[in-house]
Formats: C-alpha cells, structure tokens, sequence
C-alpha cells in the first residue's frame, strides 16, 4: 500500500468528488468531504516520512515508464506542499460544517463539498505529477471548480468576480499551454524530468525562449503577481468564507510551487538568469507589488479585501525571494509559502466565523466585537500580527530569512525598503485592530455570541501553528533549506 | 487558413450574435479540416462534433436566454489591443526556430512518438495508436480531462439550480415551440436513431478507426438535443431525469477511476490495464474499453444536462403564465 501512496492521496478526493453526488445527504457529504481530505492529509504525512528517509519517489501511472507515460515525482519541495495543503484543506473543512450551513442555502452544499473536493484534487495533482501536460489538466480542474466555488457565494457580485476570475484565469491556461506545447514541439518530451535533460540541446532557440516567456506570464497570472493581480482581490471577497480560507492559503502557494519548480527543475537556473533578465523583472515587479497593493489594503472597507491586497502584498515577498536567486532567497520564498498560508488560513477562517455570526464582513461592523468574540478576535490579531512579522510568530521568521538573503547578497536598500513595507502592514492590520476594540458597535450585536466550537477549534488550531512554527522553526526552516539545496543541486 | 483569418474577424466585427454563433460554428468546421489535411483525424473528428456540433447548440440555447444583438459599447480596448498585438509578434517570433512543417528529424518524431507507432500494437493491440495514447500511455491525463468536463458540469449545476417551485410546476405538461414544423418533426425522428447509433458506433469502435468516449458522448447528446428541441423538454426529460442525468456524470468519472482502483487492487500501478487480464493485451483491450465507456458516460450527461438547465431557463416563463 504505501508503495501507491503517491497517487493515492490524489485518486481519493478525485474519486470522492463524484461519490459525493451519490450521497445526497447534505450533512453526511459534509462528513464524508472532511474524511476524504483527513485520508489525503495521512498519506501525505506518510509520504513526507517516505521522501525524508529514502529520497525522491518515482511512481509510473499506468505502469508506463517515464517518458512515454506520465509519472508522478514526489521530491523535498512537492511532498513539503502537499502536507500544506491536505493540512489546511482538512483544518478548513473542518470549520465549513458549520459555515457552509448559514452561509449557502442547502439545495447547494453537496455542489459546494463536490467543487471543494475537486480543487483540493487539481491542487495535489499539480503538486505531485512529474509531466507538464498533466500539470495542466489538473490547473483547469482546480481552476474550474474555484471558479464554481466563488460563484456560489451569496452576494450577486461574486458571479462578476468570478467571471472575471474565469476570463484571467483561461488566458492563463493558454499561455501555460502554449508554453507546452511549443516546449514539447522543441523536445518531443512532456515530462519534466526529461525535458530538463532534452532542453540544454534546444537553449539558443527562440521557440524555447518564447515558450519559456508565456510559461511565465501564465503563471504569474495564476499566481497573481502585481499588475496580474486584478481578479483577485473582488473573487476573494465574494466566495463563501470557507472558499476564501482555502483559496488564499493554497492556490495562489501552489502557482508559485509550479513557477518555482519550472525554473528550477525544467529549465534551469541558467538558462534562466542568461535568457531573459527575469530577476530584475521579479524585483522590480515584487517590491512595486507590495507597496502597491499594501497601500491598497490600508483604503479598503471590507476586511476581507483589506487581507486580499495583502495577499497580493505577500506574493510580492515569496517572488523577491526568487528574485534575489540565492539558495538563501530561494529558502526565504520556501517559508514565507509555507507561513503565509498559515497566516491568511487563520485570519480569513476567523472572518469566516464573524460572517458566520453577524452576516457581514464590512470593516465598520466589526466594531465592539472584541468583547463579544474574544477568542475569534484574538485569532485575527495573532494572524495579523503574524502578517506583519513580530517576533515568535511564523511572519517573523520568513522576513528574518528574507532580510537575511538580501544582505546576504549586498542589497541593503531592498532590505530596508521591504522593512518599510512591514510598516504599511502595521497600518492596515493596525486599523482593523482599532475597529474590533477600540469602536462603540455601529449595529446590534446583543445576540452575537462567540464563534462555535467546530469553527473555534480550527482556527486556533492555525493559530497554535503560527506561533508554534514561530518559535520552533527546525522543521520548517529545515525542509525549506533541503529543498532549496536540492533544487540548486539538480540543476545542470 | 485564410478562411479561418477571415472567419474570426467577421465574428470579431458583427453584431448579430445569432450570425456569430453560425460563424463560429463554422470556423470550428474549417478548423477540423485544417486539422485533417495535417492528418489529425481524431482531432478533426473531435473539433467537429465539439467545436461544431454540440457548442454550436448551446451558444444557440443561451443566446435565447440573452437576446440576439450585443449592446453598443463605447470601450476602445486601444491597450488591450496593443498587448495582444505583442502577444501574436512573440508567436510569430517563436515560430523562427521551429522545426521545419513535416520534417522528419524534428524533436517530436525522434523522442516518444515511435514507441506510441511501432510498439502499441504489440503493447497494447489496438489499431488506433491515438486511442492508446489517449486512454493507456496518458491514461492519467485523460481521466484529468474527463474530471474537467465534470467539473464544468457540476458548475453550470450548482449556478442554474432548478428549485423547488419550479421542479413541481415541470411536471405540466408544455408543447415545443416547434409544435407546427411538421417537416422539421418527421425529419428529426429519421434521423435521431441514427445519431445515437452512430454515437454508439463511435464510442465502441474508438480502437480501431478515430473516434472514442468524447466525441461518441457530445454525439450522442446532440441526438438528444436535436429531440429536446423538436419534442419539447418535458417530454425529454420523461426519459432523462434530472437526477439521473446527475448521478450519471458522476458514474462515468467513478467508472474510470474504478478501472484505476481495480487494477491497483490487482498489483498494477493505478490505470495499470495490463493485470485486468491473464494476457495483457487483452487486459489493455478491456480497460480501454471501460474507461471510453466512461468517459462517454460523462461527456454525454454533462452535455444534455447542461443543454436541460439553459432551457429550463429560456421556457421558465411560459410555465409561469
């Protein structure tokens, strides 16, 4: 058994979705969508276990050897991401009992568990197949049923932000495929493997260098980098909570995971820094990026548009990381992946659980809930100040990397500039903290009482993570470096 | 080609949508030729049936959900147009070094391509090398697109949701708007047999000749299209229920994974077909078998389910009167 484990914990959300609709209970769908994700979460565990004692694992589907089948490559980096994921999907299922419940009406929770369980599906399959073709299947098979997921949420401008979401999105996939495509027309090979031995033949071609282009701007779109980042602000504030808990904490994180392992693994550090001038293009675009969008989150009224910009803000970090083109900053763009998910997972399920009992996530009618909320409140402002990087959260300890890095490479400014940028965080988390305590209630709220247990328990169960991880960073810090290491050691 | 250029800037410049959708039907059509003069049979097949055949069908469906003409616009998209004048330069760009068009030592016919012609007959036994790939050496993918269809028909489900006011009042009984095309009626009844014969052909004979589960599924649901639109809805869905219809497209995608499992559970590796049989040639030929079963499955209950819901939709009001 444990020698299917790594297509294993794809193949059990990707066949729960559809036995979903043959439930038809909505409650036990829910159950059943929480059993799937904590069977996946396992195996990933197991999986985890598996590549830290014997190294990379190599599983050909369909029997077929490499490049003629597809096979799935479960190194240091992807086995990292895949426990993130089933982790979060699982804490975040575990809070959407309750949620879903009030926030959707019922003929729609199946429907909303299946898209769930289908993106959670996609989302593993990209991280864990070792073949570019198959990354794309699985791309529009998340990317699809987040669509849904957005489009189920109650206000009527959730449709427009995901159309939006949906038009970005597929320009996107065709630029990812193009990139395949003219790849595979260069190689003859779609696996990854195998195209990074094939491609070194094919550098100096132009094919390559524009296959190499529209790869990246796809990505970025995906992974909404700033002036790529327009959909994303609108489809997070929009979705059902829980849809936003999951979105926020992964699937920009797996976008990055996928550009991340192109250059490193596919094309090559090299080719890289010598065909384009791409870590420029990265620094300047990540530092506009953050304040950018940073400045944006300080003017927003809706909290959770207000952690969307900084969302944008935080992808601008991870991408300064890759820019800085060091094992440090690679190491740094690692951990911020891996504690921003944290981060964003607690703060928008904390938002999930006020939604759940006020109804609403506009920023003025959270005032006065510091007292009727406390716990739900505190998990916000730990998860702020995490966004912000005070010390013994995780947030400290990817920006001390990051710093780090950057004076590691002799770029003082970037460093102090990116410390400014923390200052813009203190501002906006510092303004949403100002409402919850500091603000006379500007509507009713002698009914709302403290969020229920079954939200309760997830979301601090992320907070402990932040903090946890904060203090004690030996695992993380520690798997980030041996795939960063790795990552710059196969690289021809 | 140039039909195709001039194609899409008609559809770009015009107005009305109904001539749009026409336009696009055949634009699809032209495509499929192209793709069949490059000897891409199964492509062009499915080019046709899809990009022709079935979406033609519901851009018609929705268009009378929206009206036929689009609404002025005053957006001059000056920036839009500039990126994607650079988008089609960098193309251009890209195509200077490929290899030349049919040439033999191109990338794609040295490296995997001659394993797929020489050695599928004996690996795997089916005539059609584009159907082992498909469904045996890229298996995996083909499940993944066959989740891609369900997912879409899980969305358009969850959008356009039928509730429960309206579910009672679909038990009336409402004539087609066709009622009176009487040639149109006799027609159709001659020919709907023969569509889902043919899509039936297309599905089973996928080994041997182009075809496969998605083209025999969008065949076969634009048989049944062809009769929801002649017959009306009501008397459709006597025969397809919505719930079915449902459980359907989930069946197909659980059909194909079960194919996975199973031959897991039989010491292969996931979509392993080989240990399904003693032989395992004829493993291959079964599991192939199954999994375009499955497939069409899918394909074809997505396509009339969502062909059900937009027409749920445009016939809504007459039930209301």
């Amino acid at each position: 058994m444990i020698y299917h484990y790594p297509v294993l914990q794809v193949i059990i959300p990707l066949l729960g979705a559809p036995l979903c609709l043959f439930i038809r209970v909505p409650r036990l769908v829910g159950f059943f969508a929480v059993l799937v994700s904590s069977l996946s979460f396992l195996i990933s565990c197991g999986l985890r276990q598996q590549v830290h004692l014997y190294g990379t694992i190599v599983y050909e589907l369909g029997g077929w050897a490499a490049p003629w089948g597809i096979e799935y490559r479960i190194d240091q980096l992807n086995s990292y991401l895949l426990l993130l994921v089933s982790g979060i999907s699982t804490i975040v299922l575990i809070a959407a009992q309750t949620s879903i419940k009030k926030e959707l009406p019922e003929n729609r929770h199946i429907f909303f568990y299946t898209s769930y369980l289908l993106c959670l599906t996609g989302l593993l399959g990209i991280l864990a197949t070792g073949d570019a073709f198959n990354v794309f299947v699985f791309l529009e098979i998340s990317a699809l049923s987040s669509y849904t997921m957005i489009a189920l949420g109650t206000d009527r401008r959730a449709l427009t932000a995901s159309y939006q979401y949906l038009v970005m999105g597929t320009i996107g996939a065709t630029f990812i495929i193009i990139g395949v495509g003219l790849m595979y027309m260069m190689t003859g090979t779609l696996n990854m493997y195998d195209l990074a031995q094939r491609l070194p033949e094919v550098y100096k071609s132009k094919t390559v260098l524009c296959a190499f282009g529209f790869f990246i701007v796809g990505v970025c779109l995906k992974l909404a980098l700033f002036p790529l980042h327009l959909w994303l602000p609108n489809a997070y504030a929009f979705a059902p909570s829980i849809a936003t808990a999951f979105l926020a904490a992964t699937s920009t994180k797996v976008a990055v995971y996928l550009l991340i392992r192109y250059i490193f693994s596919v094309f090559g550090i090299d080719f890289v820094t010598t065909s384009l001038p791409l870590h420029d293009i990265f620094l300047v675009l990540g530092l506009i990026g953050i304040f950018a969008t940073s400045i944006s989150a300080i003017y927003q009224r809706n909290i959770k548009r207000i952690f969307a910009y900084s969302s944008v803000a935080q992808i601008g970090y991870m991408i300064l990381g890759l820019a800085i083109g060091t094992e440090l900053g690679l190491t740094a763009t690692l951990l911020h992946l891996f504690n921003h998910a944290l981060m964003k997972g607690t703060l928008f399920l904390a938002i999930g659980a006020v939604v759940y009992r006020i109804g609403s996530s506009q920023l003025n009618h959270f005032a006065g809930l510091g007292k009727k909320m406390p716990l739900t409140m505190a998990a916000i402002v730990a998860g702020g100040l995490s966004l912000i990087g005070v010390p013994l959260t995780v947030g400290f300890v990817s920006k001390w990397y990051l710093i780090v890095a950057l004076l590691d490479k002799g770029w003082w400014p970037v460093a102090v500039l990116v410390l400014i940028s923390s200052l813009l965080a203190v501002i906006y988390v510092w303004r949403v903290i100002e409402w919850i305590y500091f603000s006379q209630p500007r509507i009713i709220l002698d009914d709302v009482r403290e969020a229920p247990m079954s939200q309760l328990i997830p979301i601090w169960l992320l907070v402990l993570a932040n903090l946890y991880f904060g203090v004690d960073t030996r695992l993380t810090v520690g798997v980030s470096k041996l795939a960063a290491q790795s990552l710059f050691g196969v690289t021809p | 080609m140039s039909f195709l250029a001039l194609t899409a800037l008609a559809i770009v410049r015009l107005k009305d949508l109904f001539a749009v959708v026409m336009l696009s039907g055949l634009y699809s059509l032209l495509s499929a030729s192209f793709f069949l003069s490059l000897d891409a049979v199964d492509v062009a097949f499915t080019e046709a049936s899809v990009g022709a055949g079935i979406s033609t069908l519901l851009f018609l469906a929705s268009l009378k959900l929206v009206g036929r003409y689009e609404k002025k616009s005053r957006y001059k998209p000056a920036l839009a147009l500039g990126i994607v004048m650079v988008t089609g330069a960098l193309l251009v760009y890209g195509t200077l070094d490929m290899p030349h068009f049919g040439a033999v030592d191109a990338p794609i016919h040295q490296h995997v391509a001659p394993r797929y012609i020489n050695d599928s007959m004996t690996e795997i036994g089916v005539p059609n090398a584009v159907t082992s790939v498909l469904a045996s050496y890229r298996g995996f993918d083909t499940l993944g697109e066959t989740l891609v269809i369900f997912t879409a028909g899980i969305g358009v489900m969850s959008l356009l949701l039928v509730s429960r006011q309206t579910k009672d009042q679909s038990k009336k009984k409402v004539p087609a708007d066709m009622q009176q095309q009487i040639i149109l009626r006799v027609v159709a009844k001659m020919m709907i047999p023969l569509i889902l014969m043919f899509g039936l052909y297309v599905q089973f004979h996928g080994d041997y000749g182009p075809g496969g589960g998605f083209q025999a599924g969008v065949i076969f649901a634009a048989g049944v299209i062809l009769y929801t639109m002649l017959f009306g809805l009501s008397s459709a869905q006597r025969v397809f229920k919505r719930q079915i219809l449902e459980l359907l497209t989930a069946f197909g995608v659980l059909l194909y994974g079960g194919v996975g499992v199973v031959s897991m559970l039989l010491g292969g590796n996931f979509l392993d077909y080989n240990v399904l049989r003693h032989d395992p040639v004829h493993g291959q030929h079964l599991g192939i078998l199954l999994v375009e079963l499955g497939v069409g499955i899918t394909v074809a209950s997505v396509m009339i389910l969502v062909f059900f819901k937009f027409t749920w939709r445009t016939v809504k009001h007459k039930y209301n009167q």
